[in-house]
């Protein structure tokens, strides 16, 4: 496999923005343009992640391409999936020898409309949505399941609550009402709209960009099964395998950067990656306490290299989910050493 | 870009019937109906495909938000590698591609590909017409939108009035021939086509593509595989490419996000006259007038000479040298989300030998073509029967 890196990243979160997509995108995709002095006529190819349902409006990343000044025009495409997808095809892009550089963007912007409504529609439409399960829903389903089945405990919910940053204390965490029975407000995302902007390069190119190139060393995407009366809900078998096919176990893991945006996701996660349950090092930010649909995964993966960068990790795990309940998974494991 | 990498084929290809509701089938029956018949053809069960690329226009034409996921059992994706492509109209061919680019970067051998549309689940009208603060809404669909382009295409080039109506007769003609297409219309007459009402002038009603519901798909695998087959269609070029909307001097009518992806996709194939070594197009036509346009923009001829060549009979799979639309195009099925896909898919029928009343008699390269938003995304392939540079 040819060896490619992530040679610039940015991004932006917020609660609420008032700016545009577009608004939102050109800082960003300036930012890494500036810091690798690539110009868009320098750049082999462009992907990015993005939902209609977000901007409330068909074909809305058309609109959101202004945003990188297709002029004159681009190689260029677009996955109605979280930006970490968008990374992976631009992988396989360089992985055909035909393109030495890449930008890789997602955003998301929640905030003018109800999220946990609106991701009801992505459940199936014949048999499930019709109920309308908002997400913390069907999140109380699961973690009900692990606790019923005594995969985890209220104990350890609480700790990773703790260690997320969503309460001070496990006293805190058990001061709380139930939200969405059995779990509480430090158990469920709060979201936020945001973005991201990334800049990939390939062995020879990469050096010359970032000082410290963050190499692939491996990335792996699987989906489970959709309907909840056909999955095993205490087990995330996709996320095994990513983890698996990525080359996770091949080494020690600096940091996870995790796309849990639940405790409950956490500790499965955890537990499907052979992860610790009590991390060395904590993650660098926590999607539980700022979620942003469609570009949550590709931030994990802005951070695990951003880790690499700053010398706080040498090898790194970056991931990202999709659908309801971790249904499709993909994992990235990042290394400052190209070997 | 070109395809670079490792050689790749389509083995299998799918399609449903399509028409304006196919309420007999839920869309997992839909997509599945379309998965089997290419996995069918290529010879293979679900098993031995090994990732799933899956292409469609906006979620809201269904009123379901990232389909795929609900769809994972449905194309038999469970455990395996997923993606899900959206670039406006051009989707179609640019999912093919990406599964394609997932064959020639050695990643996988096998891929699925589909793409779908169920247009009779929601309300397209409804799903293009969502107002947005701050911007200006069309209100009168992509005809209204293409209208003026074509009336800027008519004066610039002084083509005769009729000319789209005799190429959304031929379609028509063209839709016969193929079982699958949504409209048979085997009593249409020219003059019906030249009085049928007029929608956006000067598009009539009858030089419109239908709203369908419909599937495609393809096995696209690598050179070990494709060898095994009695009749691949070998990838010999593969192209993408993007235009803002709007900015100063932007060429509508002849965009050059158009001509840059079709001066590499032929330098790609190693084609120098593309009128001369194409045998047969299936091309991206929503509305007949786009056919001369195209045909212009793609370098099948000198700009100004695209209707030249319809009003010959070029295009016309009696008697054309230049057969274009054979399946019946866009113009007779239009499951928007599928329509790039079905384009790319006929062009690998016809080099494989395989389309049926519509084949094009030798067939040896054919080209796949599609486009989108307002005429800014653009996919395109040449299929041939023999490996490249054989």
């Amino acid at each position: 496999m040819r060896k490619v890196a992530v040679v610039a990243a940015a991004s932006r979160q917020e609660e609420k923005m008032l700016d545009t997509e577009v608004e939102l995108m050109i800082p960003l995709i300036s930012e890494v343009k500036a810091r690798t002095g690539l110009d868009q006529t320098d750049i082999g190819f462009t992907c990015s992640g993005s939902s209609d349902f977000l901007a409330g409006q068909a074909f809305s990343f058309v609109m959101t391409l202004d945003a990188v000044g297709p002029v004159p025009p681009i190689a260029e495409s677009h996955v109605e999936m979280d930006g970490a997808w968008a990374f992976y095809e631009s992988w396989v892009k360089f992985q055909m020898g035909v393109i030495d550089t890449a930008l890789v963007y997602s955003y998301g912007k929640p905030s003018p409309g109800s999220l946990q409504d609106v991701l009801s529609t992505q459940l199936d439409p014949y048999y499930i949505a019709p109920l309308w399960p908002d997400a913390h829903a069907v999140a109380g389903l699961q973690a009900r399941t692990l606790l019923e089945q005594g995969i985890i405990t209220v104990d350890q919910l609480a700790d990773c609550a703790v260690r997320a940053g969503t309460v001070e204390s496990r006293e805190e965490y058990f001061s709380q009402p139930m939200l969405s029975d059995p779990l509480r407000k430090a158990d469920c995302p709060t979201y936020a709209d945001g973005g991201v902007a990334m800049i990939l390069a390939a062995e020879g190119k990469a050096e010359e960009l970032c000082e410290k190139p963050a190499w692939i060393t491996g990335i792996d995407h699987r989906i489970d099964a959709h309907h909840f009366g056909v999955r095993d809900l205490t087990a995330v078998p996709s996320a095994r395998l990513a983890a698996e096919k990525a080359g996770v176990h091949d080494g020690p893991i600096d940091i996870a950067e995790l796309h849990a945006a639940y405790t409950t996701h956490d500790l499965l996660l955890r537990k499907e990656m052979g992860l610790p349950e009590t991390p060395n090092d904590n993650q660098r930010s926590y999607p539980i306490k700022a979620d942003t649909l469609m570009a949550s995964g590709l931030l994990r993966i802005a951070e695990a290299a951003r880790g690499i960068w700053d010398g706080q990790a040498n090898r790194a795990l970056a991931h990202a989910t999709a659908g309801p309940l971790l249904q499709q998974n993909l994992v990235c494991v990042l290394s400052g050493e190209s070997n | 870009m070109g395809t670079g990498g490792e050689l790749a084929a389509v083995v299998g290809v799918g399609m449903t019937k399509f028409s304006a509701t196919r309420g007999d089938v839920s869309m997992p029956g839909l997509v599945r109906e379309a998965a089997q018949r290419a996995l069918d053809d290529a010879g293979m069960q679900w098993d031995d495909i090994d990732a799933v690329v899956m292409g469609k226009a906006p979620d809201f034409f269904e009123g379901v938000m990232m389909p795929e996921i609900f769809l994972s059992e449905a194309l038999g994706c469970v455990g395996k590698p997923m993606l899900r492509v959206h670039t406006a109209g051009s989707v179609g061919g640019s999912t093919a591609l990406v599964a394609a680019s997932l064959v020639h970067s050695g990643v996988h051998k096998r891929v699925l590909t589909v793409a779908w549309e169920k247009q009779s689940e929601s309300n397209a009208m409804w799903a293009l017409s969502l107002k947005q603060p701050f911007q200006v809404s069309i209100n009168a669909g992509a005809g209204g939108y293409f209208s003026p382009i074509i009336r800027q295409y008519m004066e610039a080039t002084q083509a005769p009035e009729l000319i789209g109506c005799m190429v959304a007769f031929k379609d028509r003609q063209h839709a016969l021939l193929n079982p699958y297409a949504h409209l048979h219309q085997p009593d249409l007459t020219f003059d019906q086509v030249v009085e049928s009402p007029m929608l956006w002038e000067p598009i009539r009603y009858s030089e419109t593509c239908p709203s369908s519901d419909g599937a495609a798909a393809m096995v696209i695998v690598n050179e070990e595989e494709a060898d095994k087959a009695k009749n691949p269609a070998w990838i010999h070029a593969g192209a993408m490419r993007s235009e803002a909307n709007n900015f100063p001097g932007r060429d509508e009518v002849n965009p050059l996000a158009s001509r840059e992806c079709a001066e590499d996709l032929w330098n790609q194939a190693g084609i120098t006259n593309p009128r001369e070594e194409i045998d047969v197009v299936e091309m991206y036509v929503p509305f007949s007038w786009y056919e001369p346009m195209w045909l212009e923009s793609l370098g099948f001829c000198e700009r100004g000479d695209g209707w030249k060549l319809v009003e010959s009979g070029a295009t016309h799979i009696e008697g054309g040298d230049l057969p274009v639309n054979c399946s019946g195009g866009v113009l007779s099925s239009n499951p928007i989300g599928a329509s790039g896909m079905i384009r790319f898919a006929e062009a690998a029928l016809q080099v494989r030998g395989m389309a049926g009343d519509h084949q094009v008699e030798g067939a040896r390269k054919a080209m796949g073509h599609a486009y989108g938003g307002g005429a800014q995304y653009f996919a395109m392939w040449v299929v041939g029967k023999d490996k490249p540079n054989a």
